[in-house]
């Protein structure tokens, strides 16, 4: 278990010192592929150099099974790194760079060879063993990096943006291939990514860190259905911002909240969390409505009303444009079905239906 | 190709040697010239007052390691050549060892401090290059001479009582060409230390590496094609110095450079003069040969 206790980092600058962390705190289970995600210059990097040991936090302490982590130097820790730009040895062979590791521990070379095998085999590169690493591909370059990072068996594996310099086709075989890896050495990964959608298809939790703070943890489901804040909400995948007016707390523990629609109407809708709910006061919120979660349906029955601006046409599905009555723009998204035509077309009156509990308060 | 684009790559190609031949015959009088004539002398006879008669011999190849006794014409080696020879080499190769043990945490320092900085110290390390190496060589003696500034202080430190003898010896020598020749190992390290991805040495250091681990593992076998240029760059001058070996060595301490000197000037022997040259060449393309050949197998033997 890692725990980061508010680990503060300050790059003093010749202008202006910046805060690259602002007293982050995160508590990290053994074996979970945990994620760090942000916009790049958020910190997520840093924070990970800082658990490395490459900086050292200006206060706040880095707990690993309770024991100080940054007491030791980085060769010292029991956390290997996956590197963005992979950093292998241009010196060494694919085998000897996976080596590299267990001979610094001074591990038996019988036991280096069995390893070093069985890594090779891991990341199915047994055929590459003596090429130099500049006689291969970059996604097999990646996947040395990784064989060279776990043969160690740390108990940490950080992962800085492994995936940033793959093509897209590459990046997804990567991604189940890291899941696989993760889940047949059952070491405790902290993957860094800007990618959301990375983010969400391997994570176990994610931490979303902005401006060297973290927003949210929680499971992909989580941040992604409730996001507690804008910039989550903003980060994670495509999101409508509406104003409402909260009207009323529903006593019955469900977390749901009763809010006034621009057109009068109320609907109910998720409170940031559900022991927050009880705690709110009533006046202007702002809703978080994902555009595949609201249903686009004739004038008359919608929630919210407005005229149809745009249809763009993605393939799997289709982007409706409202611009709403009280000014606003309503993206929705809707799967396509086989078979299935639109009637409507752009310049008509339509409405927007929310389910019960769609759509999701943000805290301030 | 069409016969149209065929006249046309061979235009090309005949214009492209069209421009090149200025240079190649420069090159080719400039490097193959002196060395024939130097070769051709060698096997002539020395004349009386210098100079060459137009008669072959070997006499000149014969002098460089044999001597012949001047009353018993008993051949034996020429001592003095073969200390000096072996004197040459020794001190080249010490310089070069000297030079890369200053040299290396030189260039390192400078390769890691922050960008803008980096220029200031290589220029401090480019300046003693714009001074003559006369004058530099000159400094040197100033410092080390019996009543220099180095015996003076520690004369006056108590630390001795009588001056210690240093102009005029080996070391002299061997402290005056490490000096003139340091930065020709520190450029070409710092060269390649300037190009090492820092990332690497964190990998290392990740991979449970110490410092002196990643040092020996990373940082030099990729600084290593810095590391052979600077010791070729150092040891082939050093081998033919002159006038360190002349100034600080006074005449006691000959090296190769001095010898063919000799043979030119006071000696008047210029077929020997010619046939040293030639030799001090042969010396440094073996060891270079050798060097290489050895730098290039250890490298090899890791990857």
């Amino acid at each position: 278990m890692i725990e980061v206790i508010g680990v503060t980092k300050v790059f003093p600058g010749p202008d202006m010192d910046f805060t690259a962390l602002g007293g982050v705190s995160l508590t990290v289970q053994d074996n979970e592929f945990f994620t760090l995600l942000g916009p790049s210059g958020c910190g997520k990097t840093t924070l990970l150099r800082v658990i490395a040991g490459f900086e050292y936090p200006t206060s706040g302490s880095v707990l690993l099974d309770g024991k100080d982590l940054l007491a030791q130097p980085p060769y010292r820790r029991p956390v290997n790194t996956v590197f963005q730009s992979y950093a292998l040895f241009p010196h060494m062979s694919v085998a000897e760079n996976i080596a590299f590791g267990l001979e610094m521990l001074n591990k038996p070379k019988a036991e280096i060879r069995k390893t070093v095998a069985d890594m090779l085999d891991l990341v199915r590169m047994t055929p590459m063993a003596d090429r130099k690493t500049s006689e291969i591909s970059g996604g097999q370059q990646q996947r040395v990096a990784l064989a060279r990072a776990l043969a160690p068996r740390p108990k940490v594996l950080l992962l800085d943006e492994p995936l940033s310099a793959l093509d897209y086709k590459l990046r997804k075989d990567m991604q189940l291939e890291l899941k696989r890896l993760q889940a047949e050495t059952g070491i405790t990964f902290i993957f860094v990514t800007h990618d959301q959608e990375e983010a969400l298809t391997m994570s176990d939790r994610i931490a979303v860190m902005n401006a060297g703070t973290v927003r949210q943890i929680g499971s992909p489901r989580e941040i992604y259905d409730q996001p507690s804040e804008r910039f989550v909400a903003d980060f994670i995948g495509e999101t409508n911002f509406i104003t409402a007016d909260l009207v009323g707390v529903e006593g019955d523990g469900s977390g749901l909240v009763r809010v006034r629609l621009a057109g009068g109407v109320e609907t109910h809708v998720q409170a940031p969390s559900s022991d927050l709910a009880s705690a709110m006061s009533n006046g202007p919120v702002t809703l978080a409505i994902r555009p595949e979660h609201a249903i686009l349906v004739d004038e008359p029955q919608g929630l919210l009303k407005g005229a149809l601006e745009n249809v763009v046409y993605f393939g799997t599905d289709t982007h409706f444009h409202v611009a709403l009555d009280d000014g606003g723009l309503f993206v929705l998204r809707q799967q396509n079905q086989p078979g299935q035509r639109s009637d409507m077309s752009v310049g008509d009156r339509v409405g927007l239906s929310l389910g019960r509990g769609v759509g999701q308060i943000l805290r301030d | 190709m069409t016969d149209a684009a065929l006249v046309h790559v061979q235009k090309e190609r005949r214009s492209r040697w069209m421009l090149l031949t200025p240079a190649l015959v420069v090159l080719f009088i400039a490097a193959s010239g002196p060395l024939l004539i130097v070769m051709l002398y060698s096997f002539l006879t020395a004349g009386p007052y210098g100079g060459v008669e137009w008669s072959f011999s070997i006499d000149g190849w014969f002098s460089v390691l044999l001597q012949r006794d001047f009353f018993s014409e008993e051949l034996t080696f020429a001592d003095a050549h073969l200390s000096i020879f072996w004197r040459s080499v020794k001190l080249s190769l010490l310089t070069a060892v000297i030079t890369f043990l200053i040299g290396f945490p030189t260039a390192y320092f400078i390769a890691t401090r922050p960008k803008r900085q980096r220029d200031i110290w290589m220029l401090l390390i480019i300046i003693p290059f714009w001074t003559n190496l006369l004058i530099r060589t000159f400094a040197i003696m100033e410092l080390i001479r019996a009543e220099g500034t180095v015996n003076l202080v520690l004369l006056w430190l108590g630390i001795i009582d009588t001056p210690i003898q240093m102009l005029f010896t080996e070391f002299a020598v061997l402290f005056g060409m490490a000096y003139v020749y340091l930065p020709l190992m520190v450029l070409p390290i710092y060269a390649s230390l300037e190009r090492l991805d820092f990332r690497l040495v964190e990998a290392g250091y990740d991979l449970y590496a110490t410092r002196w681990q990643v040092l020996k593992r990373i940082i030099f076998p990729l600084a290593k094609p810095g590391v052979i240029a600077g010791s070729i760059l150092v040891f082939v001058p050093s081998l033919g110095a002159y006038v360190t070996p002349r100034v600080l060595g006074g005449g006691k301490q000959l090296m190769l450079g001095n010898l063919i000197e000799l043979q030119f000037g006071q000696g008047r022997n210029w077929p020997l003069g010619a046939a040293l040259s030639l030799t001090l060449l042969a010396i440094v393309m073996i060891a270079l040969f050798v060097y290489v050949r050895a730098a290039g197998t250890e490298e090899n033997g890791h990857g």
